[in-house]
């Protein structure tokens, strides 16, 4: 039972949560901490036991819901998790528990708000990754921008309100892009011959490949765009540095962890299957884009006198390794762009928790006021060393695992086609190590200059409780990534596989679809229609094709340029080309050789025609 | 009939005119009404000449409908002017520019 | 079997590092925390002995053996596993790491009695074997990565352990960025390598790389890239030219430090990475004299330099990167274990060096300086006879360990048919006699200049029995390669043989052994390093006016020495400022701040420079609106009638 819905209850626990802490009296602290810590808590052991239970070697999606919303349109509320969105729901409901504990002390006005916009934002963000139609996709996308409006707006620094309306507004402009690429996208699907405007992701998987260029070129620009801006891509990144220096810690964390894991999840998800001709033409582009961000916010962060902003710019660089690995569009490459995402919420969500612990103390962000911390706070100290060496990517921390697979996966990528993608992103491995032990040093080492730094506190047992996991997870995913890896493994395979059968003109249809190139059905009663090769598993199919035409079942009536070929009884073939069939009843006619297994069949051929008993 | 039609329409006209430029160009609100009814009577003498002409009794039952509608716009504007007097102690037009940008 | 065991000598070290990293802070006795992370490192030792006897009783073609962990990075074709290869040179590479290692261990205990971060050095000293002993046994390219790049994590946390210390004209903590970012840069090489390697073969395992580069041919071209894109790391890693300049900074960590990992250990792991692979470098000859070319120029670049410092420690740090060069040289003519052999000795007299340093350093209460040194034989005679020891042991002298290796390197050079290579060996080996005996003497022997607050006393037996434990070494280590000329059976050679016959049979055979011409140059070697140590003696002990005069006579020269070439001013000028400014002022400013944001507010302005445009209509007056009604008006009628 719960299994059957465990997507819903995860998302609706934290809406619940919100309304919960919303009803709780106005100045009850600790119960809204309380309240909204037990909430996402739950929805996180509830992620933990999906995980475990998820079949790794199963490529379909799992846990699918689906109940029909706006039947006119073929919207429906349908939801799933691979591999892939696994991932980055267990990342997205470990991070908002952690990310409330790190704003036990440090919010105090307007508690409750603050708190139920968190659990809306969970809300918003799990809903992204899980949703399996677009329009759902399109709500869940809009929904988590407000929460995070006001969490950067009200509990944010100094500038917050020009940091959360330039956050909100270039956002919004992006997506409202991919809006009316969704309605195209629907609209294109109610054209095709026995189709319906539908928004179903699975449906349109079928559909999408099939779009003519030109018209798909559009649609994977204003998909891209709109995710471009979230992850952030070079040149739309500049939001990202206001937003995170002025929210608070909790909204720095789900910001830099999981939300902008959203642009490159639908990057995989939506851009490169739906549109497999137009991401092969713009691959080089966002690639070129991919590394100068890699360089180019390794190079910026460097420079930075304020230390949030510098791990702000970073995220710039690490996001690029990301889009560098899933542009590659090999297993490698995706692999190890999907763990990234995971390794990056992880490694720079902890840098955002450390920098919020030490503003907690100083309220100063600036390098220069502080110096020689390590002596006075070492365990503050080397947790933060471990952070900043797993975002320098040493081996033996998750960053490595999948800074490496990105660049193995660039390198050798049949689709990227040139190893300097990754050799030019191999140079962000240095200047990561560059602006990272410099700051290290500036703020850590060397004597205590500053007074006020002398009698700062080290970490307290809260602030144990919020790193401690983490680190632990940096170096799980170090040293045996397996648990992780082998999850996504399967999916990855069928995304790429997706991209690469999309390029060649393969389309996996459902009943009554139209595809240029290769279509194939694994359902009976089906009228496919496709240039190139045809292929259908079921009975009653009817089939046409130019290419190869191959049916497995009885009944089937084929009719194909090229070979053709049936396995059952009652077939009738028509085919220039090699016809052949295995069984007795077949009406068989073809140019070509023609070959039928069993004895009753009728033949017509020019060329070779033969029998076997 | 005596008088041809086209006379009725011509005055008819010039009365619209008449009000119309009464409604630009004057600044007392009160006289602006008063060109508006006046623009509403010569719509009145309009359509009371078509229906003469036409023979038909329409016009003149659609006039009864302009009249009624104008006593009410004339009846809720004045109460409008009458607020607006004892808020701003004016019914200069150009002074009622609260909704200017 | 005993070598299964060999895992247990690498987790050892971290069971130690977690530890002391834990609970040292709580465990008061000193000798308690040194205790333990030294027998973490002696386990290791013992293992490595166990295996090596086991390694012995077995034929030599059979003497590989691999005990596999547990899958580690498993994507697409890539399948990693933490796996641990045993063969001739990784058992002999161990037992250089866990041996030297356990001597300098124990050394520690007394020299850094006392410090309060007591427990976090023997901490990071552990986490540092961990790491150099992935880097010696792993089965891949990988796992040996991660044990490089640990190794230069360990290096980082210990020049700079001693955090709130200025060290000349920076800190201490610049040091250690500097060794950590410059070793990175060379590990951009080795990453390209490993990308090459896994993109041509598929693998990034030994056996599997090594069986199938078999088939290659002689100078191909994917392979001198590979060898190159390593070599490029190794540079990085081992201190050669272009990618040195951090080893001198490292001075600042403590002595044992220096002597553990910046001479015996992980500044030999470049010519490990390529011992390993002489199979690919002997299908790249190209690469090979790339690399005896930089071994050649860094060891006699190194020693000029050397010849002037004035810190004892600089001129073992430079003595280092030459004796290193020697190493690449080896190498880079076909002599790969005769590399591995000199790294062995070296690991030994260079870690008495600079372990003996570290007792000057203590007894003279941290001055370094040794023109403030002199007459300290008097005060220390173990430290003297063992330093005494290990300088002539480094000047290649006759019966002595490092005779031994460095002539089999410069006979090897010479006949490879790399004249101009063994001449410049040879000048440096002269170098290398005069700048270790004008320490010697500096130190020791000449004249007491220091003042009255110094109280020179012998190092304590915890720092005086390695000393001596390594002495020994030094001495009689050569015994491992005496060469057939002199009636040895070059033990080493054959040992290790297993290890380089693939890439010895792709160079070809070296034909004659001419055991006169091999031992003329020995007779040729020995007596210039005699005269480079007369030379010095005569010069520092009794006529000081000569070196003097000609300093003053030279002074651009000796200036230019001196300085180092201003290496580190160039590199700084021409890049690392640069870079610094151009992100500072270009980037930043004005490409994001000026052009993107611009541009990104700037649509804001667009839209609030209309609106402002447009909101004019309301005028607020209603006669206005009404004549836009009218106008409306006629022009939708006007229309009408026009259509």
């Amino acid at each position: 039972m719960i299994t059957e819905h465990i997507l819903s209850i995860l998302l609706a626990l934290p809406l619940l949560g919100a309304c919960a802490v919303m009803l709780l009296p106005r100045h009850s602290g600790a119960a809204v901490k309380i309240t909204g810590l037990l909430f996402s808590g739950i929805a996180f052991a509830l992620s933990v036991w999906m995980f475990v239970v998820f079949d790794e070697a199963q490529p379909a999606m799992q846990f699918v819901e689906y109940v029909s919303w706006i039947p006119a349109l073929d919207i429906g509320y349908s939801v799933g998790i691979d591999g892939i969105s696994l991932l980055l729901v267990v990342l997205t409901t470990f991070l908002t528990p952690i990310a409330l504990l790190a704003s036990w002390d440090s919010v105090k006005d307007r508690l409750k708000g603050f708190v139920a916009l968190m659990l809306l934002l969970e809300v918003g963000t799990l809903g992204v990754f899980v949703a399996l139609d677009l329009f759902l996709f399109y709500v869940f996308w809009e929904f988590m921008l407000i929460p995070m409006y006001f969490i950067i707006g009200i509990w944010g620094g100094a500038d917050r309100v020009y940091a959360a309306v330039k956050f909100f507004l270039f956002t919004m402009a992006g997506s409202l892009l991919m809006l009316v690429a969704i309605i195209w996208l629907g609209y294109y699907a109610s054209t095709l011959p026995g189709g319906h405007f539908t928004t179903n992701l699975l449906t349109l998987y079928s559909v999408a490949p099939g779009i003519p260029f030109a018209i798909q070129s559009w649609m994977f620009l204003a998909f891209t765009l709109s995710f471009a801006i979230k992850i952030p891509l070079f040149p739309l990144h500049t939001w990202l540095p206001d937003a995170h220096v002025q929210a608070p810690t909790a909204g720095s964390v789900i910001l830099a962890g999981v939300l902008l894991k959203m642009g490159t999840y639908g990057l995989l998800r939506f851009s490169i299957p739906l549109f497999p001709d137009a991401t092969f033409t713009y691959l080089p582009y966002l690639a070129i884009l991919a590394v100068i961000g890699i360089v180019y916010g390794a190079l910026v962060s460097w420079v930075q006198p304020d230390l949030k902003k510098l791990v702000a710019y970073s995220s710039v660089s690490h996001l690029g390794f990301v889009v560098l690995g899933l542009l590659a569009l090999n297993e490698e490459g995706v692999q190890g762009g999907v763990l990234q995402m995971v390794n990056h919420g992880l490694s720079t969500g902890a840098l955002f928790l450390l920098v919020g612990m030490i503003y907690d103390r100083r309220h100063t962000r600036m390098i220069k006021d502080y110096g020689g911390l390590a002596r006075i706070m070492p365990v503050y100290a080397t947790m933060f060393m471990i952070v900043m060496l797993s975002s320098v990517g040493l081996p033996g921390l998750n960053g490595f695992v999948g800074e490496f697979l990105i660049l193995v996966g660039a390198f050798t990528s049949q689709v990227l086609g040139s190893p300097w993608y990754a050799v030019a992103g191999a140079t962000g491995v240095i200047l990561a190590a560059v602006y990272l032990l410099w700051s290290y040093q500036r703020v850590f080492f060397g004597r205590v200059e500053n007074p006020d730094n002398k009698g700062l506190r080290d970490l307290s047992l809260r602030e144990w409780c919020v790193l401690v996991p983490v680190i632990i997870v940096i170096g799980w995913i170090g040293v045996y990534p397996k648990t992780f890896l082998d999850k996504s493994a399967v999916a990855t395979r069928s995304v790429v596989q997706r991209y690469e059968e999309g390029r060649r003109g393969d389309v996996r249809a459902v009943s009554g679809m139209q595809g240029t190139g290769a279509v194939q059905s694994g359902q009976s009663g089906n009228i496919l229609a496709g240039t190139g090769a045809v292929r259908s598993g079921q009975s009653g199919s009817i089939l046409a094709g130019t290419g190869a035409v191959r049916s497995g079942q009885s009944g089937s009536i084929l009719a194909g340029t090229g070979a053709v070929q049936s396995g059952q009884a009652g077939s009738t073939l028509a085919g220039t080309g090699a016809v052949q069939s295995g069984q007795s009843g077949s009406t068989l006619a073809g140019t070509g050789a023609v070959q039928g297994g069993q004895p009753g069949s009728s033949m017509k051929g020019t060329g070779r025609t033969q029998t076997r008993q | 009939m005596s008088v041809p039609l086209p006379y009725y329409l011509a005055l008819s006209a010039i009365l619209f005119t008449i009000g119309v430029i009464g409604v630009l160009a004057r600044r007392n609100v009160i006289v602006i009404f008063m060109s508006i009814e006046l623009m509403l009577n010569s719509v009145n003498l309009t359509l009371v000449a078509f229906s003469a002409f036409l023979g038909d009794v329409a016009g003149q039952a659609l006039v009864f409908f302009v009249m009624a509608v104008a006593a009410a716009e004339a009846a809720v504007g004045l109460a409008i002017v009458i607020a607006v007097y004892r808020n701003k102690q004016t019914v200069h037009v150009d002074d009622i520019n609260i909704l200017k940008w | 079997m005993a070598y299964e065991y060999v895992p247990l000598a690498v987790l050892l070290p971290f069971l130690g590092f977690l530890i002391n990293g834990f609970l040292g802070r709580y465990l008061k006795r000193e000798a308690l925390i040194g205790s333990i992370a030294s027998l973490m490192v002696g386990a290791g030792f013992v293992i490595g002995l166990t295996t090596l006897f086991e390694l012995l009783a077995a034929p030599p073609e059979s003497r590989t053996r691999i005990v596999e962990l547990f899958p580690w990075i498993s994507a697409g074709g890539l399948n990693v596993p933490v796996a641990y290869q045993v063969d001739p040179l990784s058992v002999t590479m161990l037992l250089i790491v866990t041996g030297v290692g356990f001597l300098i261990h124990v050394y520690a205990i007394g020299y850094m009695h006392g410090d309060p971060g007591f427990w976090r050095f023997f901490a990071y000293l552990n986490l540092f074997i961990f790491a150099m002993l992935n880097l010696v046994l792993a089965d891949n390219f990988l796992l040996l990565f991660l044990g490089w790049e640990g190794v230069g994590l360990c290096s980082y946390l210990l020049i700079g352990f001693w955090y709130d210390r200025n060290f000349e004209k920076g800190t201490t903590g610049d040091a250690a960025k500097k060794a950590f970012i410059v070793n990175r840069i060379g590990d951009f090489g080795f990453l390209i390598g490993m990308f090459l390697i896994f993109s041509t073969f598929g693998s990034l395992r030994f056996q599997t790389v090594f069986a199938q580069a078999a088939a290659f041919e002689v100078g191909s071209p994917v392979i001198l890239a590979i060898t190159l894109a390593l070599f490029f790391g190794a540079t990085g890693k081992s201190a050669q030219i272009p990618l040195f300049v951090w080893l001198p900074d490292a001075m600042a960590g403590p002595t044992p430090v220096s002597a553990l990992i910046h001479a015996a250990t992980m500044v030999t792991a470049g010519v490990y990475m390529v011992a390993r692979c002489s199979l690919l470098y002997a299908l790249a000859p190209a690469a090979l004299t790339v690399v005896a070319v930089i071994g050649a120029c860094t060891a006699v670049f190194a020693a000029t330099i050397g010849l002037v410092q004035n810190d004892i420690k600089k001129v073992l740090a430079y003595s280092t990167i030459s004796q290193l060069g020697y190493m690449f040289l080896a190498l880079g003519v076909g002599a790969f274990s005769a590399g591995i052999f000199h790294v062995m000795t070296h690991a030994f007299f260079k870690a008495l060096l600079f372990l003996g340093a570290g007792s000057v350093i203590h007894a003279m209460h941290d001055e370094q300086d040794i023109q403030r040194m002199g007459g300290l034989k008097a005060h220390m005679p173990v430290t003297y006879w063992t330093f005494f020891i290990a300088a002539l042991a480094i000047a290649g002298i006759f019966p002595l360990s490092g005779f031994f290796s460095k002539d089999e390197i410069l006979w090897k050079a010479f006949s490879g048919g790399h004249g101009v290579l063994w001449a410049m060996g040879l000048a440096g080996a002269f170098m290398t006699a005069f700048y270790m005996f004008r320490l010697v003497v500096l130190t020791f022997e000449a004249e007491p200049r220091w003042g009255k607050d110094k109280h020179p006393h012998e190092a304590p037996s915890t720092m005086a029995v390695p000393l001596i434990i390594l002495a020994v070494l030094s001495v009689v280590g050569g015994i491992a390669g005496i060469p057939a000329s002199l009636g040895g059976g070059n033990a080493i050679e054959h040992w290790l043989e297993p290890v380089f016959r693939p890439a010895l049979d792709k160079l070809g055979g070296t034909g004659h052994e001419d055991h006169t011409m091999e031992l003329v140059l020995m007779a040729v070697s020995v007596s210039v390093a005699l005269s480079g140590i007369w030379l010095a003696r005569r010069w520092y002990l009794r006529k000081k006016e000569i070196p003097e005069a000609l300093t003053a006579r030279i002074p651009g020269i000796y200036r230019l020495l001196w300085n180092k070439y201003y290496v580190d001013e160039a590199y700084d000028g021409a890049i690392v400022t640069p870079l610094q400014k151009g992100s500072e002022k270009l980037l930043w400013k004005v490409v994001d701040v000026g052009v993107i944001d611009w541009l990104v507010n700037g649509s804001a302005r667009a839209v609030g420079f209309v609106s402002r445009g447009l909101r004019l209509l309301q005028t607020g007056a209603a006669q206005s609106y009404v004549v836009v009604f009218i106008l409306g008006v006629v022009a939708i009628l006007g229309w009408l009638l026009v259509h």
